[in-house]
């Protein structure tokens, strides 16, 4: 009971509702009893943590109400705009950093995945098989580096001719006897072009479509007959893995390349063509495909699209059967003499290339 | 620095918990903060506590009888919930953000500790009032936050005398007493 009127008197103390005689006397009381005066101190500062919580708690109301009231008013909105622009809009605020984060990353991921694909897929045509020779939009400007070039002699193509397709060939027989592919010579005439840019008319003399060959003959007087021919055309079948080589027109330079013969057997079997792996290019059809000793053994006539670095080439011994036939329907052509032997083996490639190079012509067909 | 004496009234009224000058500060500040925190990958609700937060530090501001406020209300209130938005982004986790700046900002770092403790307080307070239970929690409300008269509340409360409230009354004070010091003292 005491403690009750203790407490009752330190409130009425703390709160001011003393009088001033009583007031004294209670202070008299603090100073003489420490413990009494340690209550008070305590009351008072727990007294003053309940207003502090009742202020705190009276201001959060307030606020409450406040922000309610503005809301209700529409000072103050969801969307920090006057009210009508809508959730999206926040959104687009709350995540517009993460949003262009994901689409520079999602950007550089398609730009990176595109340029792997564009570098490391074939090129998916709807035939399997590419023919290796330029089409005509590559043959367009061809056209007109071919008159800038050559304006010292008049240019041998026709003014209005229309370019149809171009490949390459080379010489089988020193007078002037080339030998390409059938698919090449899409149009009627020809135009063979030496390494050197200059040019020589070409009659087509003989197209066997079956086995993809052709034979031209330049008929020009520029022509000047070759005394022999470094390399030989090779009658019997090579090994697997021989190392081969090739020179070829995919532009207006000659271009070399290197590979090995993958298989005895083309496309799908084809026992009248080898499989090689070499990197060729549209334009390199009718090239010749050489083993190290600088002999003939096919001619470079198509790619498989869907898989890289697999060419086909028409087997050297074709071109003796089509010689023959050659023989056979063209009186003309009796003297042809396909060499056998290569002069060029056991030379360096450098050479073996300095000296073929020249026999190794570019054909342009057209109409 | 500008001293604005259409400012000091609304601090002022802020202080005696005026609603109109409440409803002033909270309207022509928010905007600006909801502005910043929604910049800031936050939402309205975020938005809403940190102000609301920062309010209660200029109420405690304006309150001490130290005040001196050196800067424009404005200023004031969005250099405290940068502050309070940055720390809450810290506790989320997300360190890497970093949070665009549009406007001049002032040091609150010593007002802010300041509104810290009072806040843990409050926290401790409300712990042991919520923990006491009723009717202790409405009787000592009463009395000391309300003021009335021990014969007020017995009837209030529906004790048959004052004598009786007064001493139910000591009982509960006690029992708060000792709920609030256990943690505050601990917490000192």
């Amino acid at each position: 009971m005491e403690d009750i009127l203790l407490q009752e008197v330190m409130d009425r103390y703390l709160s001011g509702e003393m009088s001033a005689e009583e007031k004294a006397h209670f202070e008299q009381l603090r100073k003489n009893t420490p413990e009494i005066d340690q209550m008070v101190v305590e009351h008072k500062l727990f007294l003053q943590h309940m207003e502090l919580f009742a202020t705190r708690n009276t201001l959060k109301n307030a606020l409450h109400d406040s922000h309610n009231r503005l809301t209700r008013k529409g000072e103050i909105s969801e969307t920090g705009m006057p009210a009508h622009s809508g959730k999206l809009v926040q959104l687009w605020h709350r995540y517009r950093r993460i949003t262009a984060i994901a689409a520079s990353i999602a950007g550089v991921t398609a730009l990176t995945i595109s340029l792997l694909f564009a570098l490391f897929s074939p090129h998916v045509n709807k035939s399997q098989l590419q023919q290796l020779s330029r089409d005509i939009e590559q043959l367009k400007w061809k056209q007109n580096d071919q008159g800038r070039t050559i304006n010292e002699f008049v240019p041998k193509t026709p003014k209005d001719a229309k370019l149809a397709s171009g490949g390459t060939a080379f010489l089988i027989d020193p007078k002037g006897y080339l030998v390409t592919n059938a698919h090449v010579l899409k149009g009627s005439k020809t135009i063979v072009v030496n390494n050197k840019g200059q040019e020589f008319k070409a009659r087509i003399a003989l197209v066997d479509q079956t086995k993809d060959l052709a034979i031209l003959k330049i008929e020009d007087s520029d022509f000047k007959p070759f005394a022999a021919l470094p390399y030989g055309i090779r009658k019997s079948g090579i090994d697997l893995g021989e190392e081969i080589f090739t020179l070829g027109y995919p532009r207006n330079d000659i271009v070399y390349n290197m590979g090995y013969l993958s298989a005895r057997t083309g496309f799908e079997g084809d026992t009248a063509t080898y499989q090689i792996s070499l990197s060729a290019n549209p334009g390199n059809s009718g090239g010749p495909v050489f083993n190290k000793n600088g002999e003939v053994i096919g001619v470079l006539s198509t790619r498989q699209t869907q898989a890289e670095g697999v060419v086909f080439a028409v087997k050297s011994k074709s071109i003796y059967q089509l010689v023959d036939e050659l023989k056979k329907n063209d009186s003309t052509s009796q003297r042809i003499k396909v060499p056998l032997n290569s002069n060029i083996k056991g030379e360096e490639r450098k050479e073996q290339i300095a000296r073929v190079e020249n026999c190794v012509f570019l054909v342009n067909a057209y109409n | 620095m500008k001293f604005d004496s259409n400012e000091q009234i609304l601090l002022k009224g802020l202080a005696n918990n005026d609603t109109k000058a409440i409803d002033t500060i909270y309207k022509d500040n928010f905007k600006m903060v909801q502005a910043f925190i929604l910049h800031n990958n936050g939402t309205y609700d975020d938005a809403r506590d940190i102000f609301q937060e920062a309010m209660i530090t200029l109420y405690e501001k304006a309150k001490s009888e130290s005040f001196v406020l050196t800067c424009q209300i404005r200023t004031y209130l969005y250099s405290v919930c940068r502050r309070l938005w940055l720390k809450r982004l810290q506790q989320l986790g997300r360190f890497g953000l970093q949070v665009e700046n549009f406007d001049e900002t002032v040091p609150v770092e010593e007002d802010l500790e300041m509104h810290e403790k009072r806040n843990a307080e409050f926290a401790i307070m409300d712990r042991a009032l919520g923990s006491l239970g009723e009717p202790c929690k409405s009787l000592l409300e009463a009395y000391y936050l309300q003021k009335k008269d021990m014969s007020e509340i017995a009837a209030a409360f529906g004790y048959t005398n004052a004598d009786n409230a007064k001493n139910q009354k000591y009982k509960c004070l006690m029992r708060l007493k000792k709920l609030f010091f256990a943690q505050y003292n601990i917490g000192d």
